[in-house]
């Protein structure tokens, strides 16, 4: 009896019971910073499995989100007072990625429904955070991480890339996230979403490593953890190249 | 060649910031100016975070300065028991002046007050040492009649005289403390080493010569930029090595030329080109006021006002 009704439900919702899957893998987990970091690029490759091939559903869209470490920010508004540009207004973000790329087969707003999109929180303007204050509505709000997302976006920082991720013949994608120089170390947590009419069928969660490496660790450890040697240290370094530069001008009779 | 700065977490070219450093450098040689007011823009322009911007300067100008002093004392341009009774002064002042920036952050608007003050501090000291260099060129060019003038106004009438030798100064200490307060004060507040306002005031105020006043100015710099680096980099953590070695190459180098600039030329000459610099950067400062900036909003870290 059970079995049977099982076996029933799973007819009336196929997009449930033979629930697509989406598997992928990335081009290198670890990013790692040394001195001449330039940047990297990360290839993201996979391939949807099982599922009905009906044209009576429509077709799988595909999209990807990667996040950098959180921070809180504050993003300050100039204005006129007394004649002068200063600033006169701010808005504290609490949460703000420090990077945030999110690339789609498709426009997101039509790949990803907007209660999905609450739900998982895809779309840059949900992934930053900011509580509104006394002083400011949720309208007064907006201008301000509108203009956190247009300013990190410029530095290459947030990426919205609409139809960057190409999917072939409903079954294989693949994508480049071009992961810029200014990252900041921590760990990129990414979300794969496969997506039918704007509704989330699969998804998959995995991380990109991204850390300092050799000189670069070893002056971050020393700044962060013995901060008085660090700062005697850069004292000394300084005093001596500019003992140096004396000594080899007075040399040189220049 | 791009450069990954560990602390600032940004990528740069390493030419460019040795080109900087440079240029730098050579104003501080020539003038006794620390160069901060000029360093902090351009880094902001390429991308370091303000803090790291801030904090990073201070230990370059340690090095530059340090080069620069090394070069005067050669020539010995150096006043250093004024270079010390000044920085005695610029300690208090700095103590002072870091509790007043907190006074006035929390009555708000103290970006607009110091940015008033800068652009009217620096208009006023640049046009009236324009005017004065100015005239004394002029007077060196027509009668060679130079009187040798000694003015016996206040600064003479105050007690506790003390002999500065290598200026050729018997005054009172008082004078020089307060002018070492005062810039000490302005420092805390703008965040900038007060070279360029220590040597007017050395100049004019204490009456010191124009020749010993580089050199003196840069000795005391060491001191008050030493202590900066020291503080940001155990409160902070926002020195960062890697853009420091950069910029002091360049630093180090230009101080050594600059100061070799600045002993070729006359007094009125240096005293008429730091003018000059002096309202060049007033002017700027002006222009981001008055001009509507492309960009109304700005990024700041942390989540304080």
């Amino acid at each position: 009896m059970i079995r049977a009704l099982i076996l029933l439900l799973a007819l009336c919702l196929p997009s449930v019971a033979q629930a697509q899957k989406v598997v992928a893998d990335l081009s290198q987990r670890n990013v790692e910073i040394t001195a001449n970091f330039d940047g990297s690029d990360i290839l993201i490759y996979g391939a949807i499995k099982g599922g009905p091939e009906d044209a009576d559903f429509g077709p799988l869209d595909v999209i990807i989100a990667i996040k950098g470490p959180n921070d809180a920010v504050t993003v300050r508004k100039k204005s006129r007072r007394f004649g002068i540009w200063v600033n006169t207004d701010a808005v504290k973000v609490a949460r703000a990625p420090s990077f945030y790329a999110v690339a789609s087969t498709g426009p997101l707003d039509e790949v990803l429904s907007t209660q999905e999109d609450i739900r998982f929180q895809v779309s840059m303007e949900r992934a930053i955070y900011a509580v509104g204050d006394a002083e400011h509505d949720a309208e007064g709000t907006r201008a301000f991480t509108d203009a956190l997302i247009r300013l990190r976006s410029k530095n290459n920082l947030y990426q919205q890339l609409d139809g960057s991720i190409r999917l072939f013949d409903q079954a294989l994608f693949s994508t480049t996230i071009d992961l810029p120089a200014n990252l900041v170390e921590g760990v990129y947590p990414m979300r794969i979403f496969l997506t039918r009419d704007g509704q989330v069928v699969s998804r998959l969660a995995t991380f990109i490593d991204v850390r300092k490496v050799g000189l670069e660790r070893w002056i971050y450890d020393l700044a962060h953890e013995k901060p008085l040697i660090y700062g005697i240290l850069s004292l000394i370094i300084a005093i001596s190249a500019g003992w140096l530069a004396s000594a080899v001008f007075r040399y040189i009779r220049f | 060649m791009q450069i990954y700065l560990p602390i600032a977490e940004v990528s740069v070219n390493a030419f460019l910031l040795l080109g900087l450093g440079g240029l730098v450098g050579i104003l501080s040689g020539m003038f006794g100016v620390g160069g901060g007011f000029l360093m902090t823009p351009l880094l902001f322009f390429i991308g370091i975070p303000p803090a790291v911007a801030v904090a990073t300067e201070a230990n370059q100008i340690v090095a530059s300065s340090f080069s620069g002093v090394l070069a005067h004392l050669r020539r010995k341009t150096v006043d250093l028991k004024m270079g010390t009774v000044l920085l005695v002064g610029g300690l208090a002042g700095a103590a002072l002046g870091v509790q007043l920036f907190a006074a006035l952050r929390e009555m708000g608007q103290v970006d607009l007050l110091v940015k008033l003050c800068y652009v009217v501090f620096l208009g006023i000291i640049g046009g009236l040492m324009f005017f004065e260099s100015l005239k004394a060129i002029r007077r060196a060019k027509g009668a060679q009649t130079a009187p040798a003038r000694k003015k016996h106004g206040l600064v003479h009438a105050l007690p506790l005289k003390m002999k500065f030798r290598t200026s050729g100064l018997y005054i009172s200490v008082i004078p020089p403390l307060i002018v070492g307060v005062f810039v000490g004060i302005l420092a805390a507040i703008m965040g900038v080493g007060g070279g360029f306002i220590m040597v007017p005031a050395m100049i004019y105020l204490l009456g010191m010569p124009t020749k010993v006043v580089v050199g003196t100015s840069l000795f005391q710099i060491i001191f008050v930029t030493g202590f900066t680096t020291l503080m940001h980099a155990t409160t902070n953590y926002t020195v960062d090595m890697a853009l420091a070695v950069l910029l002091l190459v360049g630093g180090v180098v230009g101080a050594q030329i600059g100061t070799r600039i600045g002993a070729r030329l006359q007094a009125e000459q240096l005293r008429i080109l730091l003018s000059i610099m002096v309202l060049a950067v007033c002017f700027k400062l002006a222009l981001d006021l008055l001009i509507m900036p492309s960009e109304l909003y700005s990024i700041g870290t942390g989540g304080g006002h």
